[in-house]
C-alpha cells in the first residue's frame, strides 16, 4: 500500500502556534520553547516525540543534540543512508510514526524514492544490514562477531568499521526509540501534554486493578502473591499473560488501525497543498522475517547464550571507548543522555530507576553482579513489570495493545520519564551487545 | 618472544632473574599483584583466583583460591592485592560488593578470612596500607571508600566522595595518613584517613572516568593518574593547588598506571580498549613511548613491577588469558623506528627543516649564510646519564625564508595599475602592456603581449616597435615569483627544496642542469641574483614549453618559410640535447632537417643563455602568411590563457581575455571566464586596487560580472532640515514638507542631478556649480569652504 500524502508533517505556522500555546500553557521555563524553536526552524518541523518529552527540557536538549548529529551531523555514512537505515530500523517494531518521518526525510535528503519500494530495491549494502537489525531489535544476545565479519569482510559490498558503527548508532536508537513512541502512544494519536508537570508528585500507587484494566487477571494483579514469587522475573507466565493480552487486544487494534487511516486520509484533504510529496510505505516492505519477535532470554540454556556481565564490559569503561574511537563524539553524546536521563528530577526513588533500568537489563540477558534481582519484584508492581517488558521488548503497535496496562493514575510526565528510561536503558543494552561483538571482531 | 637469553641483575639487593616468559590462565585475568620478595604472584578475575610462583624460566602454579564447586561472586574479582608487610595476606575487590581478605597460612582449602560487604555496589580497587598491617582501603561504584581494621568485623570509617563511582583508591607512600582517591566524574581527591567528613582537596583532573592513579614511590608529591580522555597527567601535590606538570597523550583510554622503579621520570601504563600493548613513558618525552610490550592478544588489564626496587621486570596479566614477564631488555623502542627528520612549509612559504644534528653538521663545507644566521639549533635537553637508556637525540632546526622580494606582490599592483585595457588600438594595447611588464622584469609575459599582438593584428602591417627590445632582455634574469633564494640554503637543501618545487614539471633536463646550478650556488655567493633566478630560469622553462608545443603545428604549417631563417644553431646546441620534449619526435621524423630550428623557436622564450644578436623578427615575420587567420592561434591562446590562470596569475589571463576581447571570448567557456574574472577581482580588491576592480567589471562581458557593479546602488539621503532619511522623492521631505535640496546659487528645488560640496555638503544644479566654480573658489552657500569641483 502507498499512499501519497501531501503532508506529514504539521504545516510550519500551526506548529509554531502549538509549540508557543504549549510554552504558555505549562508555564515551562523557556528553555523548552527555546529547544522547541531551534528544532523547529532547524529541522522545519518539530515531531511529537519531542513534544512529549518537552516535560524534561533537560534530556529533551541531549536527546535532540544526539539525534541532530546521528542523521544530519558529520558522518561516514551519507545522509539517505542513515534515514533509511532508521525506516529499517523503525519497521522492525511496525512503527508507523517513525517510518513515515524518516521517508519524508529521506526524501528531503535526496534519497531515490525507488527505495522506498522496499528493502529488495535498496542497495544490497543496505541489505545487509538486515540481519544485525533484525537481531538488534528482538534479541540482541545473539549478535555476533560473526555478523560483523560478514558486514565487514564481503567484498565489493563491504562496511567500513566506522560506517558500521554509525548504522548500529542509528539502528540502536531508532529500535529504543520505538519504544518511546509506543510506550507514549505517540503512533496512534497525539497525546496532549499534561497541564502541570510540575505539580504536586503523585504518591506512586500506579497499577490498582480495581480501577485499572479490566484485561488484567485479578489473580496476577494481587499484590501478596507475587511479592513471594521472587525470582520470577522472567517466568514464563508473565509472557502467557503477555501473549494473551496481545491476542485480545488485536482485533481492537485492527479497527483501530482503520480508523486511524481515516482520518489520516481527511487530513491530507484538509491541507494545502504542499510541494514534497511523501510516500507512505507499509513497514513491512522493509523487514525480513516479520515473525521474527522478542523470546525469553533463555536463563536455562546457559550453555549458549552466556550471560552479558556488565562488570566485564559496560559502557563506562568499554563501550565509550571504542564508540568514540570508531565514531567520534558519539561517545559523550551518548553519555551524557545516559547520564541525563538517571539525573532527571522525578518523583521515583533512585532505588526504583535502577529496578527498572536493571529489569530491562535483565530481560535483554545482561546481568549485574552487584544487584540484588530480588528488588525488582519488591520495587516493580507486576503490571508495572509487564507495561516495562511489552514497550521494551514489544512496542509493535500492530501486535501489542497501546497501552496494555492502564497507567492513567501515573502523571504523564511520569510516564513520559518511565518510558525515556526504558528507551535509554534499551538503547544502551543494544549498543553494549553489538559494541561487544565489535570489540571481538577486532581483537579476532 | 621466546628468547632464551637470561639477564641477571645486580641492581637490586635481592638479585632476581629471569627471561620474558609467559603462561597461559584458564580464564582473562582482571588483576594482578605480586609479593614483597617478588617470588610469587597473584592473579585475579570473574573466574580466575590462582598465584603462580615466578621461577627463573617459567610460572609455576602453586594454589588456586578459587574453590567450591559452584564458587558464589565472591570469588569473581575487579581487584586484588598482595600485603606488602605480611605475605599470607591477600584482598580482593569482588564485583558484587563484597571486599573479601584471604589468610594464606590457613590450614583449609579456603582460605578465605573476612568477607565485608558493607559496599551496595561493585568494589572497583582495594588498597593495604603500606606500612600499617591492619589497615585495608576499598573504593566501589556506589562513591563510598570504606577504611577496614581487619581485626575488626566491621569498617572503622567511610569515606563519601559525594559523587559518582570511585575508580581508584591509593595510599601515599611517604605520607601515613593520606591516600588519593579518582573519580568516575574526573575528579581527584585527596583525604586524611584520620578525617572522614570531608576531603583535604579535590580537583578536576580528566575529562571523563579517572580509571587509574599512582604514587611516586620516591617523590612524595607526585601522583599520576589516567583516563578515558586517553591521558596521563602528572601532579604535583606539594603545592596549593596541585599542579599538573607533565602529560602523557595515549591513543586510548588508560587503564592502569604504575611508576616505574629507580627511574624518576618513567611510567608504564596500560589501556582498557582497542589497545593491547603496554607502554612505559618517560614523562619527559610525552610524544613518543620510551618502551614497548606487544606481547598481549586482548587488553592488558593488570600491571605491576615485580620488584619494588627493580626497573627490569614487569608483569602482565591481560583478558586473552595469559600471564607475563617482560624483560625489559627485550622490549621494543619505537623511537629507534621514528623518523628523525620533519619537514613543513609556513604560510608565507618558508620552510623548516629539522633533523638530527649529527646529520646536519657532518656537512662540514656549509658557509654560514650571508644574510643573518637562519639557523635554529634546539637541542633537546638530555643529560647524557648512563642510567638513561633514552637515545641521545638533539635536533637542529633550519629556516628557510623566501625571498622577501618574490614574495611581495609589487608586481601586481603594478601591473593592475598600468596596464591598459581598453581605450586604443589593439596593437598599442599589447605593446603598452608588453612594455610595463618588461618593465617590471617579467620578459615571459611581456613576451607573451607581444606574441599576441603579432598574432591578431592585421598581418598587412605588422609594426614591431620594441620587439627587438624585447629580445635583448636577458631571460636570464627572470625574477621570481615565489623562488627561495639560493642563499639562503645549504646545498644539501637547495636540492631537496627544489625537486618539491619542481614536482609539478620536474622533467630530465631539471636533473640535467642541477650540478651546475649547485656549482654557481656554492661558488658564486656574490651574484645571489642570478642564482635566484637561475633556479627560477629553470623553472620558466618547464612552463614555456606548453606554449612552444603549440608553436610546433603553427611551424609545421610554415615550414616552407621556415627554411628561410637560419640560425645560429651552436647556440641552441645544448639546449636540444637536453630537450626530452614529448611531442618532438614526431616532427622531427616528419622533417628531420628542420628540428634545429625547431629546437631553436623554443629557446627563444625559454633560453637560458643570454642571446642578443637574434632578433624575433626574423623568425616571426615569416611566420605571418596571409592565409592565416587570427583564429587559428585560439586554441593556443586558450591554451595560453588556462596555462597563466592555473600558475596563479589570473591577472594575465583576464588582461589578455579583456584585451582580445571577442577574437578569443568564444573559444572559452563562460563559466571559467567568469571564475576567472572573480578571482581577479577578488585580487584586486583585496589590495584596495578598487578602481582597477570597477574598470575590470565594466569591461567584462560576463553577465554575472557586469551584474556586480549594478548591485547596492541606492543612495540614501537624509533630509537637511530634519535629519530624517528621505523615502519617497528625493526633493522633499515626506515629515517636515520642506524641500530638502536646495540649490545654492538659484535657490530652488533640485530635481535630477544634484552635485554637493563633501567638504562642506552645499550644492546645487550640476550645471549652475559648474559655472559658480569657474569665477569663484568658494562655496556658493557663502560657508567660506574653499570648493572644488572636478
Amino acid at each position: 500500500m502507498i499512499i501519497c500524502a501531501n503532508k506529514m508533517e504539521y504545516p510550519l505556522r500551526t506548529q509554531c502556534q502549538r509549540v508557543h500555546k504549549q510554552v504558555m500553557v505549562n508555564g515551562e521555563n523557556e528553555r523548552v520553547s527555546l529547544l522547541l524553536m531551534k528544532a523547529l526552524v532547524s529541522r522545519g518541523s518539530v515531531d511529537a516525540v519531542s513534544q512529549q518529552m518537552a516535560s524534561h527540557p533537560q534530556y529533551l536538549e541531549s536527546f535532540l543534540r544526539t539525534q541532530h548529529y546521528i542523521l544530519h551531523m558529520d558522518g561516514p555514512l551519507p545522509l539517505p543512508y542513515r534515514h533509511y537505515i532508521a525506516i529499517m530500523a523503525a519497521a522492525r517494531h511496525h512503527c508507523n510514526y517513525l517510518v513515515y518521518l524518516h521517508s519524508a526525510q529521506f526524501l528531503r535528503v535526496g534519497g531515490d524514492p525507488l527505495w522506498l519500494q522496499g528493502l529488495e530495491a535498496a542497495p544490497p549494502r543496505l541489505r545487509l544490514l538486515d540481519h544485525i537489525n533484525k537481531v538488534l531489535a528482538h534479541q540482541p544476545w545473539l549478535t555476533a562477531c560473526s555478523h560483523i565479519q560478514t558486514l565487514l569482510k564481503s567484498g565489493e559490498q563491504c562496511w567500513s568499521l566506522a560506517e558500521l558503527v554509525q548504522a548500529v548508532v542509528i539502528l540502536a536508537h531508532c529500535h529504543s526509540l520505538c519504544s518511546f513512541v509506543f510506550g507514549c502512544d505517540t503512533d496512534s494519536d497525539f497525546v496532549p501534554l499534561s497541564k502541570s508537570p510540575n505539580g504536586v508528585p503523585p504518591t506512586f500507587c500506579p497499577f490498582d486493578a480495581a480501577n485499572g484494566n479490566a484485561n488484567v487477571p485479578q489473580s496476577l494483579a494481587t499484590p501478596s502473591e507475587h511479592k513471594t514469587r521472587r525470582r520470577s522475573l522472567d517466568s514464563g507466565c508473565d509472557m502467557v499473560c503477555l501473549k494473551e493480552r496481545i491476542q485480545k487486544s488485536q482485533e481492537e487494534r485492527d479497527k483501530r488501525e482503520e480508523r486511524l487511516l481515516q482520518t489520516q486520509a481527511l487530513q491530507q484533504t484538509d491541507i494545502e497543498e504542499e510541494e514534497e510529496m511523501m510516500c507512505f510505505t507499509d513497514p513491512t516492505r522493509f523487514i525480513t522475517d516479520p515473525d521474527l519477535c522478542y523470546q525469553e532470554f533463555a536463563r536455562r540454556e546457559e550453555d549458549h547464550f552466556q550471560v552479558f556481565r556488565v562488570q566485564d564490559y559496560s559502557w563506562e569503561d568499554h563501550g565509550f571507548s571504542l564508540v568514540n574511537r570508531l565514531y567520534s563524539d558519539i561517545g559523550h553524546l551518548l553519555d551524557d543522555r545516559f547520564r541525563s536521563v538517571t539525573t532527571l528530577p522525578s518523583t521515583h526513588s533512585p532505588d526504583l530507576k535502577r529496578a527498572i533500568w536493571n529489569y530491562i537489563h535483565c530481560v535483554l540477558g545482561i546481568r549485574y553482579d552487584d544487584y540484588d534481582y530480588g528488588e525488582v519484584n519488591q520495587l516493580l508492581e507486576r503490571d508495572f513489570k509487564l507495561y516495562i517488558k511489552a514497550v521494551a521488548c514489544f512496542p509493535d503497535a500492530t501486535k501489542t495493545p497501546v497501552c496494555p496496562l492502564s497507567l492513567a493514575p501515573l502523571k504523564t510526565s511520569e510516564r513520559i520519564h518511565v518510558n525515556l528510561l526504558i528507551m535509554e536503558a534499551r538503547l544502551q543494552a543494544e549498543l553494549l551487545y553489538a559494541l561487544r561483538a565489535i570489540t571481538q571482531y577486532m581483537i579476532a | 618472544m621466546e628468547k632464551m637469553s637470561r639477564v641477571t641483575t645486580a641492581h637490586s639487593s635481592s638479585a632476581i632473574s629471569g627471561r620474558t616468559m609467559f603462561c597461559h590462565l584458564d580464564a582473562p585475568a582482571n588483576a594482578i599483584s605480586v609479593c614483597r620478595d617478588a617470588t610469587q604472584v597473584v592473579v585475579a578475575g570473574r573466574n580466575i583466583f590462582k598465584i603462580y610462583a615466578l621461577e627463573e624460566e617459567q610460572f609455576v602454579e602453586k594454589l588456586n583460591l578459587r574453590v567450591g564447586r559452584k564458587p558464589s561472586l565472591n570469588f569473581s574479582c575487579a581487584d586484588v592485592m598482595w600485603h606488602q608487610m605480611e605475605e599470607n595476606l591477600l584482598a580482593t575487590a569482588a564485583t558484587n560488593g563484597a571486599v573479601v581478605t584471604w589468610n594464606l597460612g590457613k590450614p583449609s582449602r579456603n582460605k578465605q578470612d573476612q568477607l565485608f560487604t558493607e559496599h551496595k555496589r561493585t568494589v572497583n580497587k582495594v588498597c593495604f596500607h603500606p606500612t600499617d598491617v591492619y589497615m585495608l582501603l576499598s573504593g566501589s561504584q556506589d562513591g563510598f571508600m570504606k577504611c577496614f581494621d581487619l581485626r575488626k568485623k566491621e569498617s572503622v570509617s567511610t569515606f563519601s566522595g559525594q559523587s559518582e563511582s570511585v575508580r581508584d583508591v591509593q595510599f601515599s607512600i611517604k605520607d601515613y595518613f593520606t591516600f588519593a582517591a579518582t573519580f568516575e566524574n574526573g575528579n581527584v581527591q585527596v583525604w586524611d584517613i584520620r578525617r572522614p567528613d570531608r576531603y583535604e582537596r579535590m580537583f578536576t583532573a580528566h575529562t571523563g572516568p579517572v580509571f587509574c592513579c599512582d604514587w611516586h614511590p620516591d617523590d612524595r608529591g607526585w601522583l599520576a593518574t589516567g583516563g578515558r580522555d586517553k591521558m596521563v597527567k602528572v601532579w604535583d601535590m606539594t603545592t596549593n593547588r596541585a599542579k599538573e606538570i607533565y602529560c602523557v597523550q595515549t591513543i586510548a583510554s588508560v587503564a592502569r598506571v604504575k611508576w616505574r622503579p629507580e627511574k624518576k621520570f618513567h611510567l608504564a601504563t596500560c589501556s582498557m580498549m582497542v589497545d593491547h600493548n603496554i607502554y612505559v613513558w618517560d614523562v619527559r618525552r610525552p610524544f613518543i613511548p620510551f618502551a614497548t610490550f606487544e606481547e598481549h592478544k586482548d587488553v592488558t588489564t593488570g600491571i605491576v613491577w615485580r620488584h619494588q626496587h627493580d626497573p627490569h621486570f614487569l608483569l602482565s596479566g591481560s583478558k586473552d588469558s595469559t600471564l607475563y614477564q617482560h624483560m625489559f631488555k627485550d622490549a621494543t623502542r619505537p623511537v629507534d623506528k621514528a623518523n628523525p627528520e620533519g619537514l613543513c612549509f609556513g604560510l608565507f612559504g618558508d620552510l623548516a627543516f629539522a633533523a638530527k644534528e649529527s646529520l646536519i653538521s657532518s656537512d662540514a663545507n656549509r658557509k654560514p649564510y650571508p644574510g643573518g644566521d637562519r639557523r635554529y639549533p634546539i637541542f633537546f635537553f638530555k643529560k647524557p646519564d648512563p642510567t638513561e637508556q633514552f637515545a641521545h637525540v638533539s635536533s637542529a632546526l633550519s629556516v628557510f625564508e623566501t625571498d622577501l622580494d618574490s614574495n611581495r606582490m609589487d608586481w601586481f599592483v603594478k601591473t593592475a595599475q598600468l596596464y591598459l585595457l581598453c581605450g586604443k588600438p589593439f596593437a598599442e594595447l599589447c605593446d603598452h602592456n608588453a612594455k610595463v611588464a618588461r618593465e617590471l622584469k617579467r620578459p615571459q609575459v611581456s613576451t607573451t603581449w607581444t606574441m599576441l599582438r603579432i598574432m591578431f593584428s592585421d598581418p598587412a602591417n605588422p609594426t614591431t616597435p620594441g620587439l627587438n627590445h624585447s629580445l635583448s632582455n636577458k631571460l636570464g634574469t627572470l625574477p621570481l615569483m615565489n623562488s627561495f633564494s639560493m642563499k639562503e640554503m645549504g646545498p644539501g637543501m637547495g636540492t631537496e627544496s627544489r625537486l618539491e618545487r619542481s614536482k609539478g614539471e620536474s622533467r630530465q633536463d631539471n636533473a640535467h642542469l642541477e650540478p651546475g646550478i649547485l656549482h654557481i650556488s656554492n661558488n658564486n655567493e656574490e651574484n645571489e641574483e642570478t642564482e635566484g633566478s637561475e633556479g627560477q630560469a629553470e623553472y620558466m622553462f618547464g612552463d614555456a614549453e606548453l606554449d612552444d608545443d603549440d608553436l610546433y603545428s603553427m611551424e609545421h604549417e610554415n615550414q616552407t618559410e621556415e627554411q628561410e631563417c637560419t640560425l645560429p644553431q651552436e647556440a641552441f646546441q645544448l639546449r636540444h640535447e637536453i630537450m626530452d620534449n614529448p611531442s618532438a619526435p614526431e616532427h622531427l621524423q616528419q622533417d628531420k632537417a628542420d628540428s634545429p630550428h625547431v629546437s631553436g623557436n623554443e629557446a627563444e622564450v625559454t633560453c637560458l643563455t643570454p642571446i642578443e644578436s637574434f632578433s624575433l623578427i626574423s623568425i616571426s615575420q615569416p611566420l605571418f602568411s596571409p592565409h592565416l587567420p587570427a583564429s587559428f592561434f585560439c586554441p593556443i591562446v586558450r591554451e595560453m590563457l588556462s596555462y597563466y590562470a592555473e600558475q596563479g596569475d589570473v591577472q594575465m589571463a583576464v588582461s589578455v581575455l579583456i584585451v582580445l576581447g571577442d577574437r578569443i571570448r568564444k573559444e572559452i567557456d563562460d563559466l571559467t571566464q567568469e571564475h576567472w574574472y572573480m578571482s581577479y577581482i577578488d585580487l584586486l580588491q583585496r589590495f584596495e586596487l578598487w578602481n582597477v576592480s570597477n574598470e575590470v567589471i565594466k569591461l567584462s562581458t560576463c553577465s554575472a560580472i557586469t551584474c556586480l557593479n549594478q548591485a547596492s546602488t541606492t543612495l540614501h539621503i537624509n533630509c537637511s532640515n530634519c535629519k530624517r532619511p528621505m523615502s519617497n522623492k528625493g526633493w522633499i521631505c515626506d515629515r517636515c514638507h520642506q524641500c530638502a535640496s536646495v540649490c545654492a546659487v538659484c535657490h530652488h528645488v533640485v530635481k535630477g542631478l544634484f552635485v554637493w560640496c563633501q567638504g562642506c555638503s552645499h550644492g546645487g544644479h550640476l550645471e549652475h556649480i559648474m559655472n559658480w566654480l569657474k569665477s569663484s573658489a568658494h562655496c556658493p552657500a557663502g560657508c567660506g569652504h574653499l570648493c572644488e569641483y572636478t
